[in-house]
Order: C-alpha cells, then sequence, then structure tokens
C-alpha cells in the first residue's frame, strides 16, 4: 500500500500583507521586511536592499515575533502603590500618568532643573532625549555610552575624529590582514557577520586577539588568548617592534597625521607639551630642507626628526620623536609584554612582522585619482591591507582609553586609517579632532525656567570647557566632565544612582529613565543599586531619590523600581528615527539614516515614549516645543517631529528626500511627505560618497565637498590624526598648576598622571596594590549572538537557547583548585560574592573566567515563571561588580572607572573561586520575587505559534 | 533510550503470550497436546490475553492510537509494520485453534494444523518484535546478533513457564512440561548472560569524533548544547542509568527470571502434588517479573548515537 | 511511502554548512523556527515557553564543540539539521508510510496525516534530526523548506531554505549534490566536505566543510631591527620621507 505524497506547495505568498521597517531586536538596525496574515505576523525576514544587513537577519532578530507578542509586554500606565521594588501598582489613565509627570517636572523646572537626570539605556532616539533635556534646563543628561565603549568613541574621536563601535569598519573587500580585539558581537552584528564572511572566502588573515575563543575567535586563523586588560601592552610591543625595524609609512604619518607638529620642550613651563603654532594658530613643523620651523603648509615637506630652536627661542621636536621614545621605553618590550600578555615572545615578534609585509610588501591600490583639500590631485589610491577593529574587551577597562589610543597609534604607524585595505569611517564622520561640540552645564547654562544653553554632553579640549564649580566640585550628578572623568563623552549612567543617592555632589528629585535596566544588569553592584533606589531618609521616610518615572515596553526588573510607569510600544507598533544625529547606519561608502514604522496598533493602552516626551515637554512649555501662541508645536507629536523640527535651518533628524520638493539629501527645508518617501524606500535613506572620496577622507576634498553638501561638515579642511594629543596635555598642564582653570589638589595626581599625550599602558585599577585582597583571576562576560542583554529572556524562542550560564573555566585552573565539571563554585571579589555552577574548557585564558552576559532573571519579572533556569541556574556578575574604587589617602572614592572618560570598568574584575559544597542547585545571590502588575496575561502552557497560518494556506490549495 | 513503560510491558507480555502459544501449537501439531478439557482452551485464552493486552498497551505510547491501523500498511520495509501484520494474521490460526478445542474438544487434523499456524505466527511475531530494535543501527546495544535469540529464548521460557502453572494446576500429571520449562530457562539464561556480557565489551563504533567529522583535530568535547534545557531527543534517547544501579538490577533479573523459577519448579517437581501447582504459580509470574526488569534495561542501557551530539563520548 | 526511491541519478537538494566560518550565532537555527513556524509543518510547538524547561520543536539546532587540547584545540560550532540521507532507515522503518523520501529531489519528508506518531523513525535516525511534536502527537523534521524553494510567490534569489537566506556570515549554502557541476559539489570537492558517520552508512545528502587546518607558525619570524636606539631609528624612519 502506497502512501500519498502530499503535493509540493508550489506557489504559495506567505502572508497577504508586507510593510518594511527596522528591526530593533538589537542596536544594530537591520533593514526587514514584516509579513503580515490577516492582521498577525507571520514572518520577519531581512530586507535585500538594506545597507546594514543586505537581507539577512541574526537570530533575535529572527525572534522578533515572540518579542512582539512576549506575555511580559506592559500594557497600561502604572503608579506604584506597594513599597519600591514590590511590584504592587494600581493601573492608572494616561491623563493621570502625563498629570503627575507634569507636577513633578513642573516644580523642578521652576527651581532648579538640574534636579532631573534624565538617563536613556539601549534607546535610539537620543537626537530626541538628549534635545528634549537641554530644552527642558538640565546637564544631567546621558544615554548608555558612558559605561558601554565611551572609551572607544573618546579615543577615536580626540584620536582619528572616527572611531571603532559603528562609526567605522574595516575595509572588508580589500583588506589582507584582520586584527581583532575584544570583540564577541559588537553593535554592529550582522555587518561585522557579512565581512567575516567576506574575508573567509577571500582567504584573508583573521587574528583575534581574546581571552575566550568562541565565536568570532573561534574561526579566527590565529587566536590569541591575551590576558584581560594587557591589550595596551601587546599593542606598544608590536608598534616597538615596527618602529625598531623601521617598518612604519612615514609618508603616512607626515601626511595624515600630526607627528611632524612640534611640540614645545619647556619642563614646568607652562607651554610645555603644546604644539608649536603661528600667530594664526596654524602648527609649526620643522622644514627638512630649510631646517626652520615653518606653518605647516603643503608646500613644505617637514621633517619627522631633529629638534629645532623656535623663533622666540624656545626648545620644539616633532611630536614623532616623543612617540618613538615612549614606544622604545624598556617597558613596551616585547619579552615585558609576552610576560604581562601571556602571549609568547617570539608570537608577538612574528604577528609584526606578519603586519609589517601584509602592510608594506604589496600595497592595496585603488585605480581611483582624487584630489586632497590642497588641492593636489593623485592618480590612485594606495593603502596598506592591514586592518583592526576593537571594542568592549579593550574598552570595558580603566586603561581603556589609552589602549584604544595605542591601537590607532599602531593604525597610523602602518597608514592603516582611511586608506584602501584599511580602517575606514563612516560619514558623518571624520569630524574634527576633537568634534567642536563643547558640554554644557556651567552655572551661566542652567536657569530655572530655562533650557540648557548648549547640548548636554560634548567633547572638552581644554579645562575651561570643564563643568565644575570654581572649587572644582562637579557640576553634573554622574560628575562627567568633572576632573573625576574631563573626558566622559558619554556621561556615567553607571554613577547616578549612586550619586543622586548619596547626594554627592547634590540630590535630585526625579530620576527619568528609559529603556534600561537599572535594578539589574545594566548597573555594577545590582544588589547595592536596589537598596539605594529603596534607601529613605531617616528623617522623612521620604526615599532618597523622591522620584523615578521609567519607561519600558516590558515587565523588567527596573520597573518595579519606578513611582510612575509609563508603558511604551513595542517596536512594530511606532514611529522611530535612527538619526545622523545619533549613531548612524551609514557604512564607509556611504551615509545612512532609516525609520521604524507602525507595523501593527497596539492592542493595549500604551504608547510611544517619544511620543510621550513630546506631549510632555508641550505641557511643560519647553521652548522648541511649544508654539508663540504657546499651543504645542508638534501636535502630531513624533512623526510630526521627526519631520518639522530643524536643529540647524535645513538640517532635521532625517536626512533624507528634504526640501519642500524633497529633492533634497542632507540638508533643505522640512518635507510635509518626507515619511511617505522613507516608507517608499524601505524605510531608510542612503546617500553614496563619489568614488573619488571614499578614501583618505580626512584630507579629501571630493569626500569633504560632497561631505559639507549633506551638512556633516562645516567647510574643507585638513584633519590631521591626532597621535600626539594637545587636549591631553592641555589637562595635564592644569593637574600640573598650570592655566586659568587648575586640577584641585586633591585630583591632580591623577590627572598629570592618566592624561598623557602620547597612549601608555598601566595595569587596571583593580590589579593595583591599592585594591585590598588576594583574588588571583580575572573574570568577564561575553555578548551571547542569540541573546540581547536582559530583554531576551521573555522571549519563548530565544530563551531556549541561553536559560541558564554557567561560569567557564580552563581546565588546568579548576585542576589546580580541585574543581570538576558541573561542579558548583562560590566566586567572589572584593566587594560580593556569587555561587554557580561551571563549565572546564579549553579555549580560554587560564586567568580567565567567563559567562555569558545578563543571562539572570529576578523571580517575577518578566512574566516568566518564578522557577525558570533564568532565576535558579543564571546568574550576574554585576554583583561583583563594585561602582567605586577602594578609597584613597584621604577616603575619596573615585568611580571604578578609566580616569580619563569615565567608561565603566566592567572588565577589571578580579575574583576568586573556591569549591562549593555538594547538592547545590540554585545560583546565589537570590532576590525576594516582585509581583506581577495587574493585567499582565497569563503564560501560556503551550505554544503553537503559526498553526494558523498553515490551516489558512491549507484551505486555499 | 527512554523505557517506556506501555513497550516493556507490550514486548514482556506479548511475548510470555506469543511463547505460550507458540508451545500449545507445537504440542498440538506433534499430537502432544494434554486432552484435559480446560488446559489446552485455559491456557490458549491467557496466552491471547497476554498477546491481546501487550498489543494494546504498546499503543498507549503512540501519539495517534487512534491510526494505528495504518501500521501495517509498510511490511515490505517495516519491521515494526511486519510485526502488526504477523500479529493480526496469528489471530487467525490462533482463533480457529481456539474454536476447535472449545467448540468442537478437538486438535488433530485441521484444527492441530491451525494451531501449527500459530505457533509459526507466534514465532515470527516475537522474531519481527526482536528484528525492530535488531535493525536500528543508532543503538549498537540494540544492532547485534544477540537480541534475536533473547526475545525468542524468553518468550520460549516465560510461555513454558506459564504452561507448566497452568499445567499443574489442572493436575496433569505430566511433568514432562515441566521438564521443558526448566530446560528452557538454561538458554535464555545462557543467552542474556551473554548479550550483557557483549554489551559491557562492546562500544559503537561511532564516536563523538565521527558524529562531529571533528576526531582528525582531536578529542571532541561539548561546550555549549544548542538548548539550555531538554528537548525530545534527550528526554526520548539520553536516558541513563548508573553502573551500580544496572548491575544491581541485572541480578535481580536474573535471579527473579531464571535461577528461582529453575528451583521452585525442579522442587515441585520432585516434591510432586500440590506443591508442584504452588511453587509453579510463584515460578511463572516470578519470572515474567524477572524479565520485565530484563526488559527495562535492555531500553535503559542502550545508548543512541544522538547522544554523541550532547557530549557523550561514544554511543 | 517508505520504498526509498531507486533512481540515483535524480536531484539530490541538500545543504553545505562551513564550520571554518560559522560562529555559531544561531540564526540558521531561529529563522528556520521562524519560518516553519507557520509552513508546511506549523506549528514548531513549544511545550512551557515561559516557564521552567522549555521545549521547542526546532528543525536546526546549533551545538558549539572544542576539539582537542592546547595549541591544536579548535571551537567549532557545528549546525545539526536533517542530512536527507540517500538510504535513511527513518523512512524504512516507518510502519505507516508517514515518512517518506521524495523520487525528485531526495527531500525527506514526513505526512503528518498518516503518522501514528510511533517514533520509530526518531530512534531510526543516528543525527537527531527527527523532532516529535508532543502537541500533535506527529514527527516533524527539516522539510528543507520545500515551502520556499518551489514556491514561485518568492522571487527567484529568496527561494532558498530559510537557513541558507539568513546567515550572517554565508557559511550556509544550498543546491543540487546529486550534480557533480553545481555549486555546492564544486565547494564539497574543493573544501574536502563530509558527512558525519559514515560508518552508519546512511549516506547523508548534506556535507560539512571541515574547518580549515591552521598553517604551522614558523617561530622564528621576526622583524630585523634597522637602527639600535631612539635617535637612530627617529633618523632613519625621517630618512625614510625622501626616498
Ligand atoms: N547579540 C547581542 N549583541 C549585542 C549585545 C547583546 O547583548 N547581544 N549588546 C550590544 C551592546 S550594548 C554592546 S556594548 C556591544 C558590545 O559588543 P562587544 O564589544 O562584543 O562586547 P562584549 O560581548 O562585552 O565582548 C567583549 C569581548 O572582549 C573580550 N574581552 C574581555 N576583556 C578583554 C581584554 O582585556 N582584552 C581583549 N582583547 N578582549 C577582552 C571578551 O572575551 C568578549 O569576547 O554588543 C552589542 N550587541
Ligand atoms: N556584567 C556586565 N554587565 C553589563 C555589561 C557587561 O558587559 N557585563 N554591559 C553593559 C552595557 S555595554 C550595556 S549597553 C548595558 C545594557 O543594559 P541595558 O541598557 O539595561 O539593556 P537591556 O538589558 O537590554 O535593558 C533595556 C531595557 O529596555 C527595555 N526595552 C526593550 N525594548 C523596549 C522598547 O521598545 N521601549 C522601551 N521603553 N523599553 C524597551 C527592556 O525591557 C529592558 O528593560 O549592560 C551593561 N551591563
Ligand atoms: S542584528 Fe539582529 S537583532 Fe540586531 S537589528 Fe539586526 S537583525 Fe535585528
Ligand atoms: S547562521 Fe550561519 S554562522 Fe550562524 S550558526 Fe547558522 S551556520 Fe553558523
Ligand atoms: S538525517 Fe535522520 S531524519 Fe534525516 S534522512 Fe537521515 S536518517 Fe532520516
Ligand atoms: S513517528 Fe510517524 S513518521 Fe515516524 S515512524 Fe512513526 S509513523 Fe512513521
Ligand atoms: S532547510 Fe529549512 S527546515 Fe531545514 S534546517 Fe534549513 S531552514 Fe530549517
Ligand atoms: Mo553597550
Amino acid at each position: 500500500m502506497a502512501a500519498i505524497e502530499p503535493p509540493t506547495p508550489a506557489s504559495r505568498p506567505i502572508g497577504d500583507r508586507v510593510v518594511e521597517t527596522t528591526c530593533y531586536m538589537c542596536a544594530c538596525r537591520c533593514g526587514i521586511k514584516v509579513h503580515l496574515a490577516d492582521g498577525r505576523i507571520r514572518y520577519i525576514e531581512g530586507n535585500r536592499e538594506h545597507p546594514v544587513n543586505r537581507g539577512v537577519l541574526c537570530a533575535k532578530g529572527s525572534a522578533g515575533i515572540m518579542q512582539h507578542y512576549s506575555p511580559a509586554r506592559l500594557s497600561r500606565p502604572l503608579r506604584r502603590i506597594g513599597p519600591r521594588g514590590s511590584g504592587e501598582f494600581r493601573e492608572i489613565s494616561w491623563g493621570e500618568a502625563l498629570d503627575t509627570a507634569c507636577t513633578w517636572l513642573g516644580d523642578i523646572r521652576r527651581t532648579d532643573p538640574r534636579r532631573l537626570a534624565f538617563f536613556t539605556g539601549r534607546d535610539q532616539s537620543q537626537a530626541l532625549t538628549g534635545w528634549w533635556a537641554s530644552q527642558f534646563g538640565t546637564p544631567n543628561y546621558a544615554a548608555h555610552g558612558g559605561f558601554c565603549s565611551v572609551n572607544m568613541a573618546a579615543a577615536g574621536m580626540y584620536t582619528i575624529g572616527g572611531s571603532f563601535w559603528e562609526f567605522g569598519e574595516p575595509d572588508w573587500d580589500h583588506t589582507k590582514y584582520f586584527l581583532l580585539f575584544g570583540v564577541a558581537e559588537d553593535h554592529d552584528s550582522n555587518p561585522l557577520k557579512i565581512g567575516l564572511g567576506k574575508l573567509k572566502a577571500r582567504g584573508a588573515k583573521i587574528v583575534s586577539v581574546n581571552p575566550v575563543r568562541t565565536g568570532y575567535s573561534a574561526i579566527a586563523d590565529e587566536w590569541l588568548g591575551i590576558r584581560p586588560g594587557t591589550d595596551g601592552l601587546f599593542v606598544m610591543a608590536l608598534a616597538q617592534e615596527l618602529l625598531r625595524a623601521g617598518k612604519v609609512d612615514a609618508e603616512y604619518l607626515a601626511t595624515y597625521t600630526n607627528a611632524p607638529w612640534l611640540v614645545i620642550r619647556n619642563p614646568d613651563g607652562p607651554d610645555d607639551g603644546l604644539f608649536a603654532r603661528d600667530e594664526q594658530g596654524k602648527p609649526l613643523v620643522l622644514d627638512r630642507h630649510g631646517g626652520r620651523a615653518l606653518p605647516l603648509d603643503p608646500s613644505v615637506s617637514p621633517a619627522l626628526a631633529g629638534e629645532c630652536r623656535l623663533a622666540d627661542g624656545r626648545i620644539a621636536v616633532p611630536a614623532f620623536a616623543l612617540m618613538v621614545a615612549r614606544c622604545l621605553e624598556p617597558c613596551y618590550s616585547v619579552d615585558n609584554a609576552a610576560a604581562a600578555t601571556g602571549i609568547s615572545a617570539a608570537t608577538i615578534r612574528r604577528i609584526a612582522a606578519e603586519l609589517a609585509a601584509a602592510a608594506f610588501d604589496a600595497p592595496v591600490v585603488i585605480e581611483q585619482p582624487w584630489t586632497d583639500v590642497a588641492g593636489r590631485r593623485h592618480e590612485r589610491m594606495v593603502g596598506r591591507g592591514v586592518s583592526m577593529h576593537a571594542m568592549r574587551g579593550i574598552s570595558a577597562h580603566s586603561n581603556g582609553f589609552h589602549t584604544c589610543r595605542a591601537l590607532h597609534l599602531l593604525q597610523m604607524l602602518l597608514g592603516a586609517i582611511e586608506t584602501p585595505g584599511g580602517f575606514r569611517i563612516r560619514p558623518p564622520f571624520p569630524q574634527p579632532i576633537p568634534p567642536r561640540t563643547r558640554p554644557s552645564g556651567r552655572t551661566d547654562q542652567i536657569g530655572p525656567d530655562r533650557p540648557l544653553a548648549g547640548t548636554p554632553l560634548g567633547y572638552p579640549a581644554s579645562p575651561e570647557d570643564l563643568l565644575v564649580d570654581a572649587d572644582g566640585t562637579p557640576r553634573r550628578i554622574d560628575k562627567a566632565f568633572s576632573w573625576e572623568a574631563p573626558f566622559a563623552a558619554h556621561g556615567m549612567f553607571h554613577m547616578v544612582i549612586h550619586n543622586a543617592w548619596k547626594g554627592d555632589p547634590y540630590r535630585v528629585d526625579t530620576l527619568l529613565m528609559f529603556m534600561a535596566n537599572a535594578a539589574w544588569n545594566t548597573s555594577m553592584n545590582t544588589a547595592g543599586t536596589m537598596a539605594m533606589l529603596t534607601d529613605r531618609d531617616p528623617g522623612s521616610q521620604e526615599y532618597r531619590i523622591p522620584h523615578i518615572i521609567y519607561s519600558d515596553a516590558y515587565y523588567s526588573e527596573m520597573v518595579a523600581y519606578a513611582d510612575l510607569v509609563l508603558p511604551d510600544t513595542t517596536y512594530l507598533e511606532r514611529w522611530d528615527c535612527i538619526s545622523l544625529l545619533d549613531r548612524p547606519i551609514s557604512n564607509a561608502d556611504g551615509a545612512a539614516d532609516a525609520i521604524r514604522q507602525p507595523v501593527l496598533a497596539p492592542d493595549r493602552d500604551v504608547r510611544p515614549f517619544q511620543d510621550v516626551l513630546i506631549e510632555l515637554g508641550a505641557r511643560l512649555g519647553l521652548p522648541g516645543l511649544i508654539g508663540e501662541d504657546g499651543s504645542p508645536r508638534y501636535p502630531g507629536l513624533y512623526a510630526d517631529y521627526l519631520v518639522n523640527h530643524e536643529r540647524r535651518p535645513g538640517v532635521g533628524l532625517l536626512a533624507g528626500w528634504r526640501g519642500a520638493d524633497g529633492q533634497r539629501s542632507g540638508t533643505g527645508g522640512p518635507n510635509a511627505s518626507q515619511l511617505d518617501a522613507y516608507v517608499e524606500n524601505g524605510c531608510f535613506w542612503r546617500a553614496e560618497i563619489p568614488l573619488a572620496g571614499r578614501y583618505f577622507k580626512h584630507i579629501n576634498r571630493d569626500y569633504q565637498q560632497w561631505a559639507v553638501a549633506m551638512g556633516f561638515l562645516e567647510r574643507t579642511e585638513a584633519m590631521a590624526l591626532q597621535l600626539y594629543s594637545e587636549p591631553l596635555q592641555r589637562f595635564r598642564l592644569a593637574a600640573q598648576g598650570h592655566g586659568k582653570v587648575q586640577a584641585p589638589e586633591a585630583h591632580r595626581e591623577r590627572v598629570a598622571a592618566y592624561f598623557d599625550p602620547l597612549p601608555l599602558w598601566y595595569p587596571p585599577f583593580e590589579e593595583t596594590p591599592d585594591s585590598p585582597g588576594d583574588f588571583p583571576l580575572h573574570a568577564i562576560t561575553q555578548r551571547p549572538m542569540a541573546m540581547y542583554h536582559s530583554w531576551g529572556s521573555q522571549n519563548a524562542w530565544l530563551r531556549q537557547i541561553h536559560g541558564e550560564n554557567r561560569l567557564y573555566i580552563h581546565h588546568a585552573t579548576a585542576a589546580k583548585l580541585g574543581i570538576v565539571d558541573d561542579d558548583w563554585v562560590h566566586v567572589s571579589s572584593r566587594h560580593g560574592a556569587i555561587t554557580v555552577q561551571v563549565r572546564l574548557m579549553d579555549g580560554v585564558n587560564p586567568d580567565t573566567v567567563w559567562t555569558w552576559n545578563a543571562i539572570a532573571k529576578r523571580r517575577g519579572a518578566w512574566n516568566i515563571a518564578p522557577d525558570a533556569g533564568e532565576t535558579q541556574r543564571a546568574f550576574l556578575i554585576n554583583h561583583l561588580i563594585d561602582e567605586l574604587l577602594p578609597a584613597k589617602a584621604g577616603g575619596y572614592r573615585y568611580s571604578n572607572s578609566d580616569p580619563v572618560t569615565g567608561q565603566a570598568a566592567w572588565y577589571d574584575l578580579r575574583v576568586k573561586l573556591e569549591k562549593a559544597a555538594v547538592g547545590m542547585s540554585v545560583c546565589t545571590p537570590q532576590f525576594a520575587r516582585v509581583k506581577l502588575p495587574p493585567d499582565m496575561p497569563e503564560r501560556p502552557s503551550v505554544l503553537r505559534y503559526g498553526a494558523e497560518f498553515r490551516a489558512e494556506a491549507e484551505k486555499t490549495p | 533510550m527512554h523505557p517506556a513503560l506501555s513497550v516493556i510491558l507490550f514486548t514482556t507480555a506479548s511475548g510470555a503470550g506469543y511463547g505460550m502459544l507458540f508451545w500449545l501449537g507445537t504440542f498440538s501439531i506433534t499430537n502432544t497436546l494434554p486432552s484435559d478439557r480446560f488446559f489446552a482452551p485455559v491456557s490458549l485464552a491467557l496466552a491471547l490475553a497476554a498477546i491481546s493486552g501487550g498489543l494494546i498497551s504498546s499503543t498507549f505510547h503512540l501519539g495517534h492510537p487512534e491510526r494505528a491501523w495504518r501500521a501495517i500498511s509498510q511490511w515490505r520495509s517495516s519491521w515494526l509494520s511486519r510485526e502488526g501484520l504477523v500479529a493480526l494474521a496469528t489471530y487467525v490460526p490462533a482463533g480457529l485453534f481456539g474454536i476447535g478445542l472449545v467448540v468442537f474438544h478437538r486438535s488433530d487434523g485441521f484444527w492441530a494444523a491451525c494451531g501449527g499456524l500459530a505457533a509459526v505466527g507466534a514465532f515470527s511475531s516475537v522474531v519481527c518484535t526482536a528484528y525492530i530494535y535488531r535493525s536500528l543501527k543508532p543503538v549498537q546495544r540494540w544492532a547485534n546478533a544477540w537480541v534475536v535469540p533473547n526475545y525468542l529464548a524468553l518468550a520460549a521460557m516465560t510461555g513454558g513457564l506459564w504452561l507448566t502453572a497452568l499445567a499443574a494446576t489442572f493436575g496433569i500429571g505430566r511433568p514432562a512440561i515441566g521438564w521443558l520449562a526448566v530446560i528452557l530457562v538454561l538458554p535464555a539464561a545462557v543467552l542474556k548472560l551473554g548479550y550483557w556480557r557483549y554489551i559491557d565489551r562492546t562500544t559503537s563504533t561511532s564516536t563523538a569524533e565521527t558524529a562531529t567529522g571533528l576526531g582528525s583535530i582531536g578529542a571532541v568535547t561539548m561546550l555549549d548544547p544548542p538548548h539550555t534545557s531538554d528537548n525530545y531527543l534527550l528526554k526520548e534517547m539520553g536516558f541513563r542509568v548508573a553502573r551500580r544501579h544496572a548491575s544491581r538490577l541485572r541480578r535481580i533479573s536474573f535471579v527473579t527470571a531464571f535461577v528461582l523459577p529453575v528451583l521452585l519448579i525442579v522442587g515441585g517437581l520432585y516434591v510432586g502434588g500440590t506443591s508442584l501447582i504452588i511453587l509453579s504459580l510463584i515460578a511463572a509470574p516470578l519470572s515474567t517479573f524477572g524479565v520485565l526488569i530484563e526488559r527495562w534495561l535492555f531500553f535503559a542501557e542502550a545508548k543512541h548515537t544522538v547522544m554523541l551530539y550532547y557530549g557523550a563520548a561514544r554511543a | 511511502m517508505t520504498d526509498l526511491p531507486t533512481n540515483s541519478a535524480a536531484k539530490k537538494l541538500g545543504l553545505v554548512i562551513d564550520l571554518d566560518t560559522c560562529v555559531g550565532c544561531h540564526a540558521c537555527a531561529v529563522h528556520c523556527k521562524e519560518w516553519n513556524s507557520g509552513g508546511v509543518a506549523a506549528p514548531l510547538t513549544d511545550i512551557a515557553p515561559y516557564d521552567a524547561d522549555p521545549d521547542g520543536v526546532w528543525f536546526n539546532r546549533v551545538h558549539s564543540y572544542e576539539a582537542g587540547r592546547g595549541a591544536a584545540g579548535r571551537t567549532v560550532h557545528f549546525p545539526r539539521s536533517c542530512h536527507h540521507c540517500e538510504t535513511p532507515a527513518c523512512v524504512t522503518v516507518c510502519p505507516t508510510g508517514a515518512s517518506y523520501k521524495r523520487a525528485e529531489d531526495g527531500i525527506v519528508l514526513v505526512n503528518e496525516d498518516l503518522c501514528i506518531g510511533c517514533k520509530l523513525c526518531s530512534w531510526a535516525c543516528p543525527y537527531g534530526a527527527r523532532e516529535y511534536d508532543y502537541d500533535s502527537g506527529v514527527m516533524k523534521k527539516c522539510t528543507m523548506c520545500i515551502d520556499r524553494i518551489y514556491n514561485d510567490a518568492f522571487a527567484v534569489e529568496d527561494r532558498v531554505p530559510a537557513c541558507v537566506a539568513t546567515c550572517p556570515v554565508g557559511a550556509r549554502h544550498f543546491g543540487d549534490l546529486g550534480d557533480p557541476d553545481s555549486d555546492v559539489s564544486k565547494l564539497v570537492e574543493a573544501r574536502g566536505g563530509y558527512a558525519p558517520m559514515p560508518e552508519l552508512d546512511y549516506k547523508p545528502v548534506n556535507r560539512y566543510l571541515p574547518p580549515r587546518p591552521r598553517p604551522a607558525q614558523a617561530t622564528d619570524t621576526a622583524l630585523v631591527p634597522a637602527e639600535p636606539d631612539t635617535p637612530g631609528i627617529l633618523g632613519w624612519i625621517d630618512r625614510m620621507l625622501s626616498r
């Protein structure tokens, strides 16, 4: 008896409607096509046309359906009735929600706007939120960058006018040798993977420097299992090797960087270490022929060596000379580096040789003439086939800023920035080095009922730009841009709750947070943070942080700590904007921005946070948000704002289809049908850089003319890469008692030490003697590719992949401690202790233990079962990380951050392990279970998603 | 492999049933069937009950028992299908044989032939059952020459022991059946020991290295499973039984299935009379119980190559 | 129908997975789950989706292994799905004919209307490619996305399996392994593609491309110092400018 084979479905449309928009299962911002079948999501696929993902989707993006229909979605505004952290809420109307917010915020604005601290996490609306904060008048605004990767951003912006992170990319199509430092996943999830695929296809060599051999490191042609925090040494040793052998691109250094600029040598003088300049402020260089100091000019050929006496008698040397001296310091010898990094001397030497060979034996040539800003035509584009990328493995250390600077230095020595085969910067970058925006928040920039004069965040170029009172007291609640963290370009989210609780430097009234799980995985010292959020004044019995307003779309751990909860929509239910004024989605060949459009109407009483923010602003009468007559300026809320708001005349959040007729790109007046044009085009806009402008952007006239037309640059100008950083030296001088604004005594030693104009390496703070106790192992985390921080665990599909996490240990290390596979261990740091289960492995640095990030969940949160794996057999190492460093003499405790940028030093963590008693089965610590707010849906016990689509399809053969 | 109760009950019960049917049929064609008017019919009824009970219980582990009938369609390639078919077919001669005994009180000529055919059917059914396992290459502890003889011998033995008990109960003064049972225990015991010895001393040629094809790099160990909680594969094929526990169960099963029954029957045969009745009535169920444990072990100790993907070094 | 197709000349559609490039991102697994939830084998039921020990049906599961130790050691990510074997016992053991191998392209499928959920096919599959749906009581498995690859409602370039379409690093390839001149066959040829557990003789159609062997690293490669000290080096590098 033969069975009937069912016919092959030969022609079956996926759904009845396709809507294009932008994914938000992570911050990579890929283009997606959402297929709908009678009002439900049948399928989400990548958009082939989209510049970011070219049609592919990652695991998270493919699980969007489960995120959209998650039972953890909030459904109504909530007002806390129980104590903070209990999860006891009552549902309120949006009217009551907005009235409450207005009352709190109105009082603040009328008295002291600084008493509002507005901080956001994974948000992609910083172009709006930052602007809103300044309209409100508070400098206390920042997004997540401060605990994320500001070290990369700042080191990049102060050095090359662009940066790693997603502000640049390797030249995937030409690079022959790719060095990857400390990356597990990165924001550029899909582009990085697509790029690695290209390298594999071309057989380019991939070297991954990473304590752990998983993911990208697993497919690398060579894996260097470095000891955490020592990359700076490794990189400087490579530089020393290259320099000793003269294997550097002198031409590039002389024309493209500030290597030839003359630096004044005037020990103890107020101008020591500053650049020698002429009256116009033009840097002087040493003329190779005349031997005299002349203003930098294309006509002079500058020397990299030598010393000269300036007209006024001062001695000056080319910055390059100082740089070489630094690199040749014995501490940066290969053997020293080998000892500290755990990478053998032979390997370091070989890598240096391979780099030199790749860079200099066969240059990458693109037959494409171009013209530089001085008007000189170049017949072809010649570059070095060496490229590098680095992220949080470098940045999440207290020495990350300088390590990243060292990386850029190495790239410069090889002539591998913005040259074919090297590291390429994405428009609107490069920007002047450092970018010209300065942070605002000085006394004269703040006042009751008035907007902030300027933007909260920026790039200080000299001590005058700091936000400190006369006595040096920080002006911002997070102490960003103070002597504690002068270059905190992204603010210091990780210090807000602590400082607000402590009232150091002052108390705030309201903490407004958006899309940040601050009571859990976002924060260091998680348990302590929860305690601070619930701590009350002994006297008044008021919470020390009086008001907390929070917008989340789901029932995250943070929600329970809010007094007022503003439920957001999911990413498929609202307008959103990925603006060039925020973190761009451009790539090195073109500028791009994008929007999200509502794919489905919310079936709950939720509202897009951006809409709420705009309405709040109008109600509060914030200048930019009301018209002359005081009526709301953007009655159409965010969609209206996106189209009609202009930051500068002709410049808005969206660069595409501008001008009344929608014909202009980059700049141009508002266009009423701009959003339609975006929707028409798959919800993104892209403008290609002319072929002649695709490399050498810092000095490429073809590029810069295009960039000026786009509104990215004010004018065409040579932007020399700052291998020697004068802003750093200015701060050092201020710490040595020079200049109008000087560092307070207490901070001088520290500022002087770390504001070195040249890259340097020093041990991460947790390794210094000031950090007490014997904690022999490094503990770090990695991003799981199939999980996004805390928000993937409510996802029925993703949580099956990462529903628990283990602590991974090297076999040898475990053996020494008598630990075997699947054992439970106590892990302790100078700050805390946790109990977890281990898994042994081979591909990890023996001095390092690690785990996947943010898998653990608090019982009751996210509407997952209280006994789920995420609560029982998963853990955060955040409990072990202190947001403060041990007390210095005098008792002051700096934040656990990079001393230059204030970047949270997550990966400095040091721990010790002890085998736990047998019979353990639950990770510790555990926290009281939070109650579910009213109206949370029942968790289905069986999920048959999609059955209906099949049934439908089979009805119609 | 996960020892599903329904399957264990099925193979044990139907094994015993087919064992009895086989002997009854054999007696009838060899003209050695006791002429007692109750013994044969009751034995046959019991045999068919055991068989049917087993078959029914086997449908309990189906996702769609109501479609069970479909299972006979693929006899050309599927041992499970063949088993179903043969099992059903066997009811025909067995039924006629029964009619002969009950209605016509005859077991000769045509009726004997039916008995003979029933015996053949019984034999074949057990062979098919055994081959379902024997033919599964991914389970090295099943895909070997010991399995079929084991199933046959155990069926013949349990069948024999039950017949002995019944014969004794109906006071048939024929020790031969008793001795037959005793003799049947020996090959069964030997084969079982042989099987255990075999699985203890051999492992599959498949390893984590062949399963992943990464052996040329070095020994393969699992770093992360695809999912952090158990799935169907692990629940169905990932069953593990501790060595110590298994060997204890083996001893219990060996003593209850083989040793005690032999002693009881032999004792009974010597003392004779009612003691044989009592002792054989203890021996048969006891042995069946032992086989039940043996069957549980047969599954519990079997390893599937799928586990090689989940951290097992060998299957 | 459980008789295996005899036409050996026919198409053999299959996947080729490059273990040298796979970063273990699970995109293929989740995208497979997403597409097939709602596809011909829908639903891919999830038991206890938000509770302890969730257990869902997946047609593609990505494992991570370490092979070897020390310098020779490698981490390898290993996606596992149906190999659409040429002599698949999963088909021949099936008592109902629900499990069948298509003559036209070699794809192995389950006809859920015939399946009695006896699970025998999953016992017969050495590769764990069969997924029992406890909820609907039938066996499910990789469909090779037959509702995509022949679907003329799709643009031609999209007529590939979901897992292939989405793999961000391009580690997954789809094609006719029966045709020696197809791209996939050539790829397999060039990279020494292999099938796992050949000893069981199921003759998988899918192929894995092994991780490329790492070249032995010379231990003595190093740059030759040009000058001993800072001034020397400076001079030397500066002189390079005039060249
Ligand atoms: N799938 C997924 N993608 C994400 C996220 C997510 O949660 N999930 N999060 C997004 C966010 S917010 C961010 S900030 C980015 C971060 O993306 P990544 O920069 O990849 O951040 P991590 O996952 O922290 O990876 C840090 C890597 O550096 C290594 N490492 C740690 N210390 C050192 C060191 O001292 N030296 C070197 N060389 N390596 C070191 C770790 O082993 C790890 O591989 O990812 C973004 N993308
Ligand atoms: N141990 C350790 N800790 C770390 C890190 C680490 O590497 N190791 N990494 C740090 C880094 S770099 C980062 S960026 C942080 C990330 O930490 P967070 O910035 O907190 O990121 P998530 O955990 O994703 O939390 C974001 C919140 O946004 C909510 N959300 C999701 N979608 C929406 C939406 O559409 N609207 C609204 N309003 N809310 C939404 C989620 O429910 C969640 O509560 O973690 C930091 N913490
Ligand atoms: S990387 Fe994945 S999750 Fe992130 S935007 Fe792209 S598809 Fe979505
Ligand atoms: S999508 Fe590609 S890279 Fe990711 S796991 Fe699957 S095969 Fe590997
Ligand atoms: S892999 Fe398993 S399920 Fe797929 S054809 Fe081969 S035996 Fe059958
Ligand atoms: S479970 Fe279904 S497909 Fe598998 S063997 Fe049984 S009937 Fe056939
Ligand atoms: S071919 Fe289709 S069904 Fe098979 S694994 Fe790939 S996506 Fe899943
Ligand atoms: Mo981040």
